[in-house]
C-alpha cells in the first residue's frame, strides 16, 4: 500500500513507453474508424456504402494479420501497466476481429439497390416525420454503422486486454456507445428499435456505475485499480477488508450484466427483438466475448485470491441463468427473443466453464464463445432473410413451412438450432463437452448436471422450430429474400466454422489451450 | 492381419451413397432408389469381407479390424474402431436390415424428387451412424454416433410418418436427447477417474478401474439410464409405440430392429464392462425391471388394436428379455441374449414389413379392420404365420433358441425371475395368435377381393428375412461361435463365473 502511494507522487515527468507493435492492432481499428469518419462527412453518398465496406474489412483484416504477427511477437504489461498483451488478450482479441468480420459482412448485405439495407435511411429523424421522408427521398443510408461498429470492436479488444480497471472501464464505454446507437438504427419498426436502444442504453448506464463503484472500493481497499496490484493485495490483510468483497462483487455484476447473466438479464430480449438483426448478431458474438473476457481476467488475475467468497454467488448467478435463459425461450414466440433467451442461457453455460477456475476453463470457455459467436452471427444473418411484407418475419408462426420454401436456408438454420442444441458433431457439443469437462475437473459437479437439464430443456425449444420449418405447412406471405454475396458468405462461414468445429476442433483448442496463461 | 480400414470403409461407403442420392442431378433424380440399394449393397459386400477377416478365435485382443488415430487429443478422443463379436453380428445384422429396408420403402415417396432423394439419402446416413456406434471403441466416439443417430431418424419419422409424426418424432428425440445428456456426465466423469491423456477415452483404457464405488454407481446409473431408454425399458419405454406406429414400416424396422439394440448392446460393451462392481450392485432392481418389462409389454401387447403398436410392446417385452439374459450374468444368458438381439432384429422387421404390407392394401392399422386376408392374400398371411411364430419363439424358428438360452441362463442365477418370465413366451403366443386369428382368419372380405398379393418386389423384401428366420432357428452354431469369446471375455471383466449346477448337490442332501 505504501508503494503505491510513493507511486502516486511522481518527483519528475517520466514518459511512458508504450510497445507500438503490441498495441497495433487496436490502433488500426481505431485509426480505420477514423477514417470511417472522415469518409462518411467528405465521400459522396453513392460511394460510401462500397468505400466503407471495403475499409472496415480491410481494417479488420490488417487487424488479425497484425494479431498474429506484431502483438503476438511483443506481449507484455505496456502503456504504463493499462494494458496488457498476453494469450488470452491476444485470442480474445482475434476472436473479436474475426467475428466482426463476419458480423460486418452481414451489416453490408443490402440485397438489391432499391430495398436496401437493414438500417434506417435517418436514425436522428422521428420516426414518421417529413425529415424522415425527405432522407428517404433523397436516399441516405446508414453507413455510419461501419465507423460505429469499428469503435465497438476497438472497445471490445480492449476490453479484455485492459491491466487496470479504470482501463477496463473505458473500453466498457467504448464498446457499448456505439452499441446503443447501432441497436437504434432498425429500417422496421423504428420505435421498436428506438425504445431498445434507449433501454440498452439506460440499463447499461447502470451497470456502468455498478463497475465504477466497485472499482473505486477496490481502489479503497488495495490503493492500486491495476489489476495485479489488486491480486497482490488481496493476498495480504489490510485494514479495509469490508470494501473488498463488495467491490468485487460490483466490478463482477457491472460485467455479468454485459454478459446477459441473469438476474442482469433484462435487457437482453428487448434490444436483441429491437436492433438490426446484423446488429444483433454482432452484438450477441462480440460484446459476449469481450465481456467474457474480461470476466476471466478480472476473476483469474486479480481476485483469484478471494474466490471461496464470491464463487458461490458466481454459482447461484450460473444456475440462475442456465434455468433462467432455458425456461424462458421455451415460452417466447417471436425469433429474435427466443434467440435472446437462448443466448442467456449459452451465457449461463459459457460461465459453468469460467468456474471452473482451472486452465481448462480458459480455454473451454473460449472456445464456447468462439463455437457461440459463429453461430449467433450466422443465424441473426439468416433471421434478416426471412421477410413478410417487407419487414422482418420474426413470429415464430412466420417460420411455418420455411423447409419447403427454401430448403437450403431452412436446412441451414436447422443445422445452426441443433449447433446450439448441442448434438455431436457440430461446435456446439464440442464447445458443451469442453466447458462441462473442465467444470467436473474443477469440482463443478452440480453445476453440470444443471446445465444438463438445462441443454434439455432448451433442446426443446430448438426442436420445436425444426419441427415449425419442417413439418408444418406454410401459412402466410413469408419469403425469404434472395442474398447477395455479403450474407451469403457470413453464413457460410458461420456454418462452415459451426462444422468445422464440430469435426475438426483439435486446432481451436490446442490454440487455446495454449493461451491461458494470463500475465500479471 | 491386415491393415485395410475395413470398418472406415464400411462407413464411408453408405456415407458417399447417402451425399451421392442427395445431390443426384435431375436427370438421374428417377434411380435414387435404385443408386440407394445399390450403395447399401456394396456396403453389405464390404461387410462380409470384413467378417471374414474376423477370427472366432486366436485373436490378440479384445477387438478386432482395429484402427486407431487421435482425434481430439485435448480431451482424450481417439478415433477408435474395432469389433468384438457382439458387435461384428450386430452390424452384419444391420447391413442386412438395410437394403430389406430401403426395397421395403420403394414405394413410401413415390413421387421423384428431393422429397424422395432426401427419404432415401437419410436412411443411408443413419447406416453410417448404425455401423459407427457398434464399432466404436472410444467412449466419446461411441457418444458422438449415439447422439447424432438421432437427427435422421428424427427427420425420418417427423418428415415421412403418419398423422401424428411431429408428436411421436419430438418424443422420440426428447427422450433419447434426455438419456443422451445423463449419459454425458458420466462419460465426462469417466474420463475424470481414467487414466486421462490423449488416449483416456478408449475403452480398454477405462476397463478394470478402481473407482470409488459411490461414483461408479453414479456413472454407472448415468450410462444404463441412456441405455434403458434406447432400449426401451419400462418404464421408459413410452416413446417407442408412438415413433413405431407414425414412423414408415422401414423407417420403424430400422428404429426398433437396429437402434433399440444400441442400448442393450450399450449394456454390454459399457455398463458391465466399464462398471462391474456397479453392474452387480444394480442387478436386483435391473432383473425385477427386466421382468416387468417382459410381462408388461407382453400384456399390453395383447390389448393393441393398432398393429404398429402391438410390434412395439412386443419389442418391449424382448428387450426385456435381453435385459435380463444380460444382467443374469451368466455365459448362457449372455450367449442367449446377443443371439436374441439379432434374431429380434430380423424377427421384428419380418412383423413391421409385412404389417406395412398389410396396411398400405387396406389402409388401417386397426385390426377390427381386418378379417380373412389369408383368403386373398395367402402368401402376406403364410409369411406373417411364420414371423409371428418365430416371434413368439416357435421351436424350429430362430428366436426359440435365443429365448431358450436367456431363460436357462437366468434360471441358473434368478430362479423365480426365469420362472415368472417364461409366462412372458405364454403371453407371446396370446397377443401373436389373436391377432393372426383376427385379421387373416374369418369370413372372406369380400370388398377387397381384388386385392393383389405379394408383388416380386415385396417377395425379395421377404426372402432374407426368412431364410434367416429358418436358417438360424435350425443352425445358429455360426453367430454363436462368434459371440461366444466376447461374452466370455466381458463376463471375465465384471468378474462372475456361472453357478455351479446345483442338482447334484439337492439331490445328494435329498437323499440323506
Amino acid at each position: 500500500m505504501i508503494a503505491s502511494m510513493a507511486g502516486a507522487l511522481p518527483t519528475e515527468f517520466v514518459m511512458t513507453q508504450i510497445s507500438y507493435a503490441a498495441v497495433l492492432p487496436m490502433l488500426l481499428v481505431f485509426g480505420g474508424a477514423m477514417i470511417g469518419v472522415l469518409i462518411e462527412a467528405f465521400a459522396p453518398r453513392r460511394f460510401r456504402h462500397e468505400a466503407q465496406v471495403t475499409l472496415t474489412l480491410l481494417t479488420l483484416v490488417a487487424a488479425l494479420v497484425a494479431i498474429a504477427t506484431s502483438a503476438r511477437d511483443h506481449q507484455g504489461i505496456t502503456a504504463a501497466g493499462a494494458v496488457v498483451i498476453d494469450g488470452p488478450a491476444l485470442i480474445f482479441q482475434g476472436v473479436i476481429v474475426a467475428l466482426a468480420a463476419v458480423g460486418v459482412l452481414a451489416m453490408a448485405e443490402r440485397f438489391t439497390a432499391d430495398e436496401a439495407d437493414a438500417f434506417t435511411q435517418s436514425g436522428a429523424a422521428v420516426p414518421g416525420s417529413p425529415r424522415e421522408a425527405a432522407a428517404v427521398r433523397l436516399g441516405a443510408t446508414s453507413t455510419e454503422v461501419f465507423p460505429l461498429t469499428l469503435f465497438a470492436v476497438a472497445g471490445m479488444m480492449l476490453f479484455p486486454a485492459s491491466a487496470d480497471l479504470l482501463v477496463m472501464f473505458v473500453a466498457l464505454e467504448v464498446l457499448s456507445l456505439p452499441l446503443y446507437i447501432l441497436s437504434g438504427l432498425a429500417r422496421r419498426r423504428r420505435l421498436l428499435s428506438q425504445e431498445a436502444s434507449l433501454k440498452y442504453f439506460l440499463l447499461g448506464a447502470f451497470s456502468s456505475a455498478f463497475f465504477l463503484f466497485g472499482a473505486a472500493l477496490i481502489y479503497g481497499y488495495a490503493g492500486s485499480l491495476e489489476l495485479s496490484d489488486i491480486a497482490t493485495a488481496v493476498q495480504n490483510q489490510s485494514g479495509m477488508d469490508g470494501l473488498l468483497i463488495p467491490g468485487v462483487l460490483l466490478v463482477v455484476v457491472g460485467l455479468l450484466f454485459k454478459v446477459g447473466a441473469a438476474p442482469f438479464h433484462a435487457w437482453t430480449p428487448d434490444v436483441y427483438q429491437g436492433a438490426p438483426s446484423p446488429v444483433t448478431g454482432f452484438m450477441a458474438a462480440g460484446t459476449k466475448v469481450a465481456a467474457f473476457g474480461a470476466l476471466l481476467r478480472v476473476l483469474y488475475v486479480a481476485f483469484e485470491g478471494v474466490r471461496w467468497d464470491w464463487m458461490p454467488i458466481l454459482w447461484g448467478v450460473a444456475i440462475l441463468t442456465m434455468v433462467v435463459g432455458a425456461v424462458l425461450s421455451v415460452t417466447q414466440t417471436d425469433m429474435k427473443r427466443l434467440l435472446a433467451y437462448s443466448s442467456i442461457a449459452h451465457a449461463g453455460f459459457i460461465l459453468v466453464g469460467v468456474l471452473a477456475l482451472n486452465q481448462k476453463g480458459v480455454s473451454s470457455t473460449l472456445f464456447y464463445l468462439v463455437a457461440y459467436g459463429f453461430m449467433t452471427i450466422a443465424a441473426f444473418a439468416i433471421v434478416a432473410l426471412v421477410r413478410s411484407s417487407g419487414n422482418e418475419a420474426t413470429h415464430l408462426s412466420q417460420w411455418a413451412g420455411l423447409g419447403k420454401r427454401s430448403p437450403i436456408v431452412a436446412g441451414v438454420f436447422a443445422f445452426l438450432l441443433l449447433a446450439f442444441t448441442g448434438i455431436p458433431l457440430t461446435s456446439g457439443f464440442t464447445a458443451k463437452f469442453a466447458v462441462f469437462a473442465a467444470a467436473v475437473a474443477g469440482g463443478g459437479t452440480w453445476l453440470v448436471i444443471v446445465g444438463i437439464i438445462c441443454s434439455g430443456i432448451t433442446a426443446f425449444v430448438y426442436i420445436r422450430i425444426i419441427v415449425l420449418m419442417y413439418f408444418s405447412e406454410p401459412a402466410g406471405d413469408t419469403m425469404v429474400m434472395t442474398p447477395t454475396v455479403m450474407s451469403t458468405l457470413c453464413i457460410s462461414l458461420g456454418t462452415l466454422v459451426t462444422l468445422w468445429l464440430g469435426i475438426i476442433p483439435s486446432p481451436l483448442l490446442d490454440l487455446a489451450s495454449q493461451s491461458t496463461l494470463f500475465l500479471r | 492381419m491386415s491393415s485395410f480400414p475395413w470398418l472406415t470403409v464400411l462407413g464411408a461407403v453408405p456415407l458417399v451413397g447417402s451425399a451421392v442420392v442427395a445431390l443426384l442431378p435431375k436427370g438421374l433424380a428417377g434411380r435414387a432408389r435404385e443408386i440407394a440399394l445399390g450403395f447399401a449393397l456394396v456396403t453389405l459386400g464390404v461387410a462380409i469381407a470384413a467378417a471374414t477377416q474376423f477370427q472366432t478365435s486366436g485373436g490378440s485382443g479384445q477387438f478386432q479390424l482395429v484402427e486407431k488415430h487421435s482425434w481430439i487429443p485435448e480431451f482424450g478422443v481417439s478415433y477408435a474402431l474395432g469389433v468384438d463379436g457382439i458387435a461384428l453380428v450386430l452390424i452384419l445384422m444391420s447391413v442386412v436390415l438395410v437394403p430389406v429396408c430401403l426395397l421395403a420403402a420403394w414405394n413410401d415417396v413415390p413421387e421423384t424428387g428431393r422429397r424422395q432423394q432426401g427419404y432415401f439419402a437419410l436412411m443411408l446416413v443413419l447406416e453410417m451412424f448404425i455401423i459407427g456406434v457398434f464399432s466404436s471403441t472410444d467412449v466419446f466416439l461411441f457418444y458422438v454416433f449415439f447422439e447424432a443417430m438421432l437427427v435422421p431418424v428424427y427427420f425420418l419419422i417427423g418428415s415421412f410418418g403418419g398423422e401424428q409424426r411431429h408428436y411421436a418424432a419430438v418424443k422420440f428425440l426428447l427422450y433419447s436427447l434426455v438419456g443422451g445428456l445423463v449419459m454425458l456426465v458420466a462419460v465426462i466423469a469417466l474420463y475424470l477417474y481414467g487414466p486421462g491423456g490423449s488416449e483416456g477415452f478408449l475403452i480398454e483404457r477405462l476397463t478394470g478401474l478402481q473407482i470409488d464405488p459411490t461414483a461408479e454407481r453414479l456413472m454407472f446409473l448415468g450410462f444404463f439410464f441412456a441405455f434403458a431408454v434406447k432400449a426401451p425399458m419400462w418404464p421408459v419405454h413410452t416413446w417407442l409405440p408412438d415413433a413405431a406406429t407414425e414412423a414408415k414400416p422401414a423407417t420403424a424396422v430400422l428404429l426398433v430392429g437396429i437402434l433399440d439394440k444400441v442400448g442393450t448392446f450399450g449394456m454390454i460393451r459399457f455398463c458391465l464392462q466399464l462398471f462391474p462392481d456397479a453392474s452387480r450392485w444394480a442387478t436386483p432392481v435391473i432383473i425385477v425391471l427386466a421382468v416387468i418389462s417382459v410381462i408388461y409389454g407382453a400384456l399390453l401387447a395383447i390389448g393393441q388394436t393398432d398393429m404398429m403398436r402391438l410390434i412395439a410392446y412386443t419389442s418391449v417385452s424382448h428387450f426385456g428379455f435381453m435385459v435380463l439374459g444380460i444382467f443374469a450374468m451368466t455365459t448362457v444368458g449372455g450367449y442367449g441374449s446377443t443371439l436374441y438381439m439379432v434374431n429380434h432384429g430380423f424377427t421384428t422387421a419380418a412383423l413391421f414389413i409385412i404389417a406395412g404390407m398389410l396396411v398400405q392394401r387396406r389402409g388401417s392399422k386397426f385390426i377390427p379392420d381386418y378379417t380373412g386376408w389369408q383368403r386373398i392374400t395367402p402368401v402376406i398371411a403364410g409369411v406373417f404365420l411364420l414371423a409371428g411364430m418365430s416371434t413368439l419363439a416357435l421351436p424350429g424358428l430362430n428366436s426359440f433358441v435365443s429365448e431358450f438360452l436367456v431363460l436357462v441362463g437366468t434360471f441358473e442365477r434368478y430362479k423365480a425371475a426365469a420362472i415368472i418370465a417364461t409366462l412372458g413366451i405364454v403371453l407371446a403366443a396370446l397377443y401373436i395368435l389373436l391377432w393372426y386369428m383376427r385379421t387373416m382368419t374369418g369370413p372372406k372380405p369380400e370388398q377387397y377381393a381384388g386385392t393383389k398379393d405379394m408383388s416380386h418386389r415385396e417377395r425379395w423384401v421377404v426372402a432374407p428375412l426368412v431364410i434367416v428366420m429358418l436358417g438360424l432357428g435350425v443352425y445358429p452354431k455360426p453367430v454363436l461361435d462368434v459371440i461366444r469369446p466376447a461374452v466370455n471375455t466381458t463376463l471375465q471383466h465384471v468378474g462372475v463365473t456361472d453357478p455351479p449346477p446345483s442338482i447334484g448337490t439337492t439331490a445328494e442332501g435329498s437323499t440323506k
